[in-house]
């Protein structure tokens, strides 16, 4: 291995100058508008998370369909690649769409730890990047840059929702059970801000290590702590596991539950009784009643034959939000300035509800208050509204 | 005050559990020399178990017998083909043996039910509430599970014991050179016990699904939790198993609830602890490892 990297031959450095000539040749040629623009489209096809990655990518069909194919006058090509949640071929996945692939703008992915070589990708080459889910808070923070944007939501900002509707509704004392990893961290600190700014206060965080399910000695020491309600975020099956923990351990009844709203996301059939009344907030909820959403709904709907759901509402914004740039730029993604700009300055007509982006790239959002009701989510307030994530530590460059 | 009380009553809950996959660990160690990682798989397996049975029928009372029957089965199987080939070889091919079988069984896993998480229904007779502490319930399925766990542990206190067979067990694991001096065959005793430790394996795996849910590799945390068990309580014995679950049970979830920083810690602090006041742990006479 050694060996190969440390010999640069003659030929080898011949074959390399060449390459480099041909890449900068063919460069402008494609500038001009030539052939297609190729988007990577980069998304868990497999695994825990194929359907969010599913419903993400049927998302951005279908806004290209509502394009007629094409973006800043460029005919697009979708070229998918499955990244099955494995952050560790992220690289490896992200060098191939690059490379082989030829990909000129990137969009994905749902996972947080394989969206940082996205990001790191986007970072170091200055390829436009998309993010339709993964809510790390560094990629709108620490890690910023002009040319990585999230169509979805910072871990921060839907926790941050439910805390300070909590604090309005006179709540005092609250404390937040999670998984002790980073999505459940960040949500915490946006519960604890949310509170703070309610007039609120988060007496403790309950953690466990991710994704063990031992929620009883958790559960247990709940009662003691003599707080008005209980805050949460777990996703899937570990969230199912928790509520119904929650339901049997007779804690339901003396103090709500509340969370993150992917606690309730998707996992209402598993839950079942024990989730009904739970309220949690999150920037997209069941019966939002707008124009917008009820056309993609139903637009959703007639091509795959599913319920649209906040995955695919996210996909066909990350669409959105790419066609915005690619027209500004007219389909140039060399053009920074021009297409960055044009999605900065955007109003991005979502079903969510209009948001814009704030000065590092996260949408500026309603957060609804929801209410599980029968298998469903409904909307019965807002929780924050126009919510940005602070972009702590974002400086751009 | 009452907070200490359901953590006691937690931790003792999941002592139980945890006893009834020592038990099989410790006695297959005990009487065949056997560093069995498997065993963890085994638990894993008795979960998917008891997901599918319920998926399918909707009784998880069906899946009890189907764990324990097929338990004993698997395990019949495992140690006529494999294990048995393995005794008089180093721990290291062991080693290499039972780590083979974790891979083979969490990649059929994989193949077979995919990598998803999946929770398991109650079943509906025994979901609900039973109050424990003046603030605190209890569903009343974990309460059954407490009672069967119970209820094994008597079964196998009582086997082990009181009958020709289990003092032959008790011979083998505690006196190897005794069994043949007896002139027993040790061949079916290593059969029994490893086919009864498999099913009591699959048995938690079944009890536990519905109070844990099922996902990929969930044997590896009590596996290694259950090495811990069998250390303090002494090898091969097993109402060292018992009391070593108990104690690892307690300690874990007080540490979970009153020192959450220390909590990963606090079980291997006190198996150092036991291990420096008792080499060969509470309960251990030794064996083999003296």
């Amino acid at each position: 291995m050694q060996q190969k990297t440390g010999s640069i031959t003659r030929r080898n450095l011949g074959r390399l100058a060449g390459g480099l000539a041909a890449t900068t040749l063919a460069a402008p040629a494609l500038a001009q508008g030539g052939g297609a623009l190729r988007v990577g489209l980069m998304l868990p096809f497999s695994g825990t998370f194929a359907a969010l990655g599913e419903n993400i990518a049927a998302a951005v069909d279908l806004h290209l369909q509502e394009r007629g194919g094409k973006m800043g006058g460029r005919a697009i090509e979708i070229i998918r690649l499955d990244d099955e949640s494995n952050p560790a071929n992220a690289v490896q996945n992200v060098n191939r769409l690059l490379g082989r692939d030829k990909a000129e703008v990137l969009i994905g992915t749902v996972h947080s730890g394989v969206v940082m070589a996205l990001v790191q990708a986007s970072r170091e080459r200055g390829v436009p990047l998309i993010i339709p889910n993964a809510g790390n808070v560094a990629a709108t923070r620490s890690l910023c840059a002009r040319t990585v944007f999230r169509s979805s939501f910072s871990n921060w900002q839907p926790a941050y929702g439910m805390g300070l509707a909590l604090g309005k509704q006179g709540v005092k004392r609250a404390v937040w059970v999670t998984w002790d990893y980073a999505a459940g961290s960040e949500s915490g600190e946006g519960f604890r801000d949310g509170l703070k700014a309610g007039g609120a206060e988060l007496v403790k965080e309950l953690k466990l290590p991710f994704p063990e399910t031992n929620f009883q000695p958790l559960l247990a020491q709940i009662p003691d702590l003599k707080v008005d309600v209980v805050g949460a975020f777990f996703a899937g099956g570990g969230a199912v596991q928790f509520v119904r923990d929650y339901a049997a351990s007779g804690l339901k009844d003396k103090i709500p539950l509340c969370g993150s709203g992917f606690l309730t996301e998707g996992t209402l059939g598993g839950q079942g009784a024990a989730a009904e009344g739970i309220r949690t907030a999150l920037h997209y909820g069941d019966g939002l009643d707008n124009p917008k959403n009820k056309t993609f709904r139903d637009a959703f709907k007639q091509k795959t034959g599913r319920e649209a759901d906040v995955y695919a509402v996210q996909g066909y914004d990350a669409a959105q939000m790419l066609g915005i740039g690619l027209d500004g730029a007219k389909g140039d993604p060399a053009a920074e300035a021009a297409w960055a700009g044009a999605i900065e300055k955007a109003r991005i007509d979502s079903p969510r509800g209009a948001f814009t982006l704030s000065p590092s790239h996260n949408p500026v959002q309603n957060i609804y208050l929801r209410e599980a009701k029968g298998g469903q989510n409904v909307v019965i307030g807002i929780a924050a509204e126009a919510l940005a994530d602070p972009g702590t530590g974002c400086k751009m460059s | 005050m009452t907070g200490l009380l359901s953590q006691l009553l937690n931790g003792i809950q999941y002592g139980l559990l945890l006893f009834l996959i020592s038990s099989g660990l410790t006695l297959i160690f005990g009487v065949m020399g056997v560093i069995n990682l498997a065993h963890g798989s085994l638990f894993m397996v008795g979960a998917y178990l008891a997901f599918v049975v319920v998926r399918e029928t909707g009784v998880l009372w069906l899946a009890l017998p189907c764990a324990v029957l097929g338990g004993l089965a698997l395990g019949a199987v495992l140690e006529h083909g494999l294990f048995r080939r393995f005794y008089r070889r180093e721990h290291l091919d062991q080693v290499l043996l039972t780590f083979a079988l974790i891979l083979l069984f969490e990649e059929a896993r994989s193949l077979l039910l995919g990598n998803d998480f999946h929770s398991v229904n109650v079943p509906a007779a025994l979901d609900f509430p039973v109050p424990v502490t003046a603030t605190f319930a209890y569903s009343a399925y974990r309460l059954v599970v407490l009672g069967i766990c119970l209820l094994v542990a008597a079964l196998l206190f009582l086997g082990i014991e009181r009958t020709r067979v289990g003092s032959a067990v008790r011979a083998a694991a505690e006196r190897p050179e005794m069994v043949e001096l007896l002139g027993l065959d040790p061949r079916r005793i290593q059969l029994l016990v490893f086919a009864v430790g498999t099913a009591l394996a699959m048995l938690a795996g079944a009890l536990a699904a519905p109070l844990y849910s099922v996902y990929p590799g969930m044997g590896d945390n009590f596996l290694i939790v259950c090495f811990v068990v069998v250390v303090v309580g002494g090898v091969g014995s097993i109402s060292g198993a018992f009391w070593g679950a108990l104690l690892i049970g307690i300690v874990d979830t007080l540490g979970k609830a009153y020192a959450p920083s220390l909590a990963g810690l606090a079980i291997y602090l006190l198996m150092a602890a036991v291990l420096l006041w008792r080499p060969t742990g509470l309960l251990g006479s030794g064996g083999r490892l003296a």
